[in-house]
């Protein structure tokens, strides 16, 4: 429960259609796209303006209030799941594009500004935003940021961190905070704009996001590359990037899944394929003509059974809706499904692909593959339905495997999707008890109190495991 | 109301079909209500879980998830974007229905539905006393549209501008015992359909007209009832079952090769919901109303594939005369027809401009433009300026729900453009 004065502040300031407190609004805000259970809070505050975003700060500050951002609540590791009688902070309203900078190639926005209506904006005026999160339909830049988000075309060029130029955030007193510049250099203070992009709400409340933008590409090729084995893909994998070609895309499927887009599209995919690649070359005309056959060259060199290259937009198009529905596909089999992130440097892509297989034959489960080959992450995504306990439990140890032995190779627990809820108790494992602590004693000089997102990131045991 | 428990279990009747959301959120994007309140508890998503919390017995009444659920324009936009394809307008629809049968029909909903729309001809009788006496307390705007608006402050009516009833409704215009005319190609019976007949009657002359034409022989039986649909999205399955059992017993007493309506509503109602959500269905019903649904088809996907395939453009042969085409959600979302409104307006010589976001939905969502006509009328403001910014002249649109809507935001915005079906355009032409 909340106190009723605080409910009455919040009603002042923000004006009450803008505060909800029914058990029934607070239900749909206990939960984001994480396979977690979800956690009630006691009030969501839905602010038009810095002064309001400020306000609300403070009002948790003072009350020591859990107070958790959500944006579109899409992300897939629990970061928007509030703590139980907190304050979810929704962006919805604060959805403006500030500006679109085109003589300096930077955009200012709100946090609650959807990823592909910004992607659209600038790409009206001939500039690009490249960070494509696989749900930039609905998830919010603000969102993006605080998640580090990534996408298709990480590759090439990077994911949200590289573009964030500067912040402006609220810290865990209230305080207004400026990071970074509208400039593409900028050498003052600590690089405070890089902590807090995939800081996850932890560290402050964003409210103005500066973004990097670029020139768009002038040309682009796609192509789908056919394979009889799944190693012969994950090997051209390492050759096109062994090569120093930087494609702008390359995306893996395995068998599984082009069955599943195939049943669910009828796209025309191989299904007796063991692996499809999909590569997107782009840039200067002549450099993608280039690239574009050396790439064809490589794909066949290391066996591919066919390759064949884009000739119209629709073409294209074609391709990257068979990718597109990946998911769909997939969801479409179980009522659950856990859609893993696991990154390996890529040169170990054969390994991790060979390592899933493994997995999904060891614990009885179904495992599809798909994912970002060329930068080694990949979306191992398990389908299964959360009431089958038996078969959940089998799931949780093959995630905990699957964590493994992406560590052993160097990897990371998570490419894109962050570390939240879900993969807190696994992060000592990667990075170690020193740096869980660092960042836990950073944490509590910026937020005594522990209001902003607890439990996400670095919440779990105090003591080191071992 | 204070069991919640038996609530539970009724809902428990979705399960299967609730715990298919996986909570992606992508229902976000699409969701027409959702762009204007920017709620969680306004899309599919916030739903589907206010359910799955009713199944799980967390709630003490079921008023606020009432209240919630019916916050929705059953557009069906999010089931068409839903990566896991659940099935969401038959859940809401169900989920409507346990509801109402949980806590019983409001009393104005009771006369609404099972004094008036479950009994066809006093409902028609009605209507048509209604239709002699609007001239008294509505004025003409004399505009394209052809629409009314109160004569005095009206609650009921706030400041719409609506399309008065036909004076003569049309099913006064063929005999008693029905039309029936025997064709050289196949025969179609119409459904006609609540609106058509009181309110578009020009639409089912239209739809005879072209299929006499095409020499599609024509089966109109009298005494056709509603599809169901006011009194099903309101909850009330046992006025729907009603009418679905009138409507089915006529129906199968005539012989014809396809069961025709020119409303995209009647169409996906009977093709869709007659089959999912009969009450209490035995086998041998559940089969004959599959058995209709496979035969029942939108006329102009039926004129295009069926009739005239060879049908082609007559572009240009209109000139000066621009239309746009508004895609009703029960046509492209739910039914998958697209391409062939398109097509007939086009072999009516007519330039068809596309506008931006053809298929977002219009806002009326049949009650929900009466119980929430503030939210519609702001969605229904960007269909107007999409139609306004292609400098068209007239709008064409397959639902009659939708014309509706349409006129009322086009009246209000002060245009020229006048709006009708696409069989209209084309039974202009021949």
């Amino acid at each position: 429960m909340i106190d009723p004065s605080i409910v009455t502040r919040f009603n002042e300031i923000l004006g009450q259609e803008n505060v909800l407190t029914q058990k029934e609004d607070m239900l749909t805000y206990s939960y984001d796209a994480a396979v977690l259970d979800a956690q009630m809070p006691a009030a969501v505050v839905i602010p038009g303006s810095t002064e309001e975003i400020g306000e609300i700060v403070k009002i948790c500050h003072e009350h020591r209030l859990a107070l958790t951002v959500r944006g579109a609540g899409t992300n897939l590791s629990g970061g928007t799941i509030p703590e139980v009688g907190g304050i979810v902070l929704s962006t919805g309203r604060l959805n403006r594009i500030i500006e679109i900078n085109e003589a300096d190639m930077y955009a200012v926005v709100q946090p609650g500004v959807v990823t592909a209506e910004l992607a659209a904006a600038v790409e009206a005026k001939g500039l690009f935003y490249p960070p494509d999160p696989g749900s930039q339909a609905v998830s919010t830049i603000g969102g993006n940021v605080a998640e580090n988000a990534g996408g298709l075309r990480g590759l090439k060029y990077g994911v949200t961190k590289d573009y964030v130029m500067g912040l402006r955030f609220f810290d865990a007193r209230g305080n207004y905070v400026k990071t970074g510049s509208r400039t593409v250099k900028c050498a003052t203070g600590y690089n405070i704009t890089g902590l807090m992009v995939g800081s996850e709400g932890t560290l402050g409340v964003l409210d103005e996001i500066t973004l990097k933008l670029i020139p768009a590409p002038q040309a682009r090729k796609s192509m789908v590359a056919v394979y009889n084995t799944i190693e012969k893909a994950s090997e051209t994998v390492a050759a096109i990037i062994a090569a120093r070609i930087v494609p702008a895309t390359l995306e893996i499927l395995d068998n599984f899944t082009i069955r599943a887009v195939e049943d669910f599209s009828g796209a025309g995919l191989p299904v007796d394929a063991a692996a499809l690649l999909l590569i997107e070359v782009d840039g200067h005309p002549a450099v993608v003509e280039e690239e574009g056959e050396k790439v064809e060259a490589l794909c066949k060199k290391l066996g591919a059974a066919s390759v064949n290259v884009a000739r119209t937009d629709e073409e294209r198009d074609k391709i990257w809706a068979a990718r597109r529905s990946a998911l769909s596909a997939l969801a479409k089999l179980k009522p659950t499904l856990v859609l893993e992130d696991a990154t390996v440097p890529r040169s170990r892509i054969p390994d991790m692909v060979r390592a899933l297989q493994e997995i999904a034959a060891k614990y009885k489960i179904d495992i599809g593959t798909f994912g970002h080959a060329g930068d080694g992450n990949l979306h191992p995504t398990i389908l299964t339905d959360k009431r089958n306990t038996a078969e959940f439990h089998r799931v949780e140890a093959a995630i905990e495997e699957i964590f493994d032995k992406a560590l052993a190779m160097g990897g990371t627990l998570s490419g894109e999707h962050g570390t939240g809820l879900a993969k807190a108790p696994f992060l000592e494992k990667e990075a170690g008890y020193s740096s869980i602590l660092f960042s836990r004693q950073l944490r509590k000089a910026l937020d005594p109190d522990n209001i902003l997102n607890p439990g996400k990131i670095t919440g779990v045991s105090e003591t080191p495991s071992n | 109301m204070s069991n919640m428990n038996e609530l539970a279990n009724l809902v428990k009747e979705l399960e299967e079909q609730l715990v298919t959301c996986i909570r992606c959120g992508m229902c976000q994007s699409v969701c027409p209500l959702f762009e204007q309140t920017r709620k969680e508890s306004d899309v599919a998503r916030g739903k589907l879980a206010l359910l799955t919390g009713l199944m799980d017995n967390i709630f003490s009444d079921p008023d606020g998830v009432d209240e919630r659920l019916n916050r929705c324009l059953l557009c069906g936009s999010c089931a068409a974007n839903c990566p896991s394809g659940v099935n969401v307008l038959e859940i809401f629809i169900k989920a409507r229905a346990i509801l109402s049968e949980y806590k019983g029909l409001s009393p104005a909903k009771q006369i609404i539905f099972k004094k008036m729309l479950a009994n066809p001809g006093t409902f028609d009788t009605l209507v048509a006393w209604a239709g002699k006496f609007q001239g008294l307390f509505t004025k003409p705007d004399k505009n394209a549209q052809g629409t009314s608006c109160a004569r005095l402050v009206s609650p009921l009516l706030s400041d719409r501008h609506f399309l008065p009833l036909a004076s003569t409704p049309f099913h006064r215009e063929i005999p008693d015992q029905g039309l029936r005319k025997s064709g050289k190609k196949m025969n179609a019976a119409i459904f006609t359909g609540c609106l058509i007949d009181k309110v578009f009657p020009n639409i089912a002359r239209a739809s005879i007209k072209v299929l006499d034409h095409h020499g599609v022989g024509v089966t109109i039986p009298s005494g056709q009832g509603c599809c169901g649909i006011p009194a099903l999205a309101s909850g009330d399955r046992e006025t729907f079952t009603r009418l679905v059992d009138h409507n089915l017993a006529l129906f199968e007493k005539e012989k014809f090769d396809v069961l025709v309506t020119a409303c995209a509503t009647c169409t996906s109602t009977i093709k869709k919901l007659w089959p999912a959500v009969y009450k209490n269905p035995d086998s041998g019903i559940k089969q004959r109303l599959e058995a209709l649904s496979r035969k029942t088809m939108d006329i102009n996907q039926f004129l295009v594939d069926r009739v005239a395939p060879e049908l082609g453009d007559a572009q240009g042969s209109r000139a000066g005369e621009t239309v746009t085409y508004h895609d009703p959600c029960h046509l492209k979302k739910s039914l998958g027809v697209a391409a062939q409104p398109r097509q007939l307006i086009r072999a009516a010589g007519l330039n068809l401009v596309e506008m931006a976001g053809s298929d977002k939905c219009c806002g009326m969502g049949g009650s929900f433009n009466v119980y929430h006509y503030d939210l519609s009328a702001s969605i229904g403001k960007l269909k107007q300026q999409n139609i306004a910014d292609t400098g068209c002249t007239t709008l064409s649109t397959g639902c009659p729900a939708c014309m509706m809507q349409i006129s009322d935001m086009l009246a209000k915005a002060g245009t020229n453009i006048r709006v009708r079906h696409p069989v209209e355009l084309y039974a202009e032409t021949i």
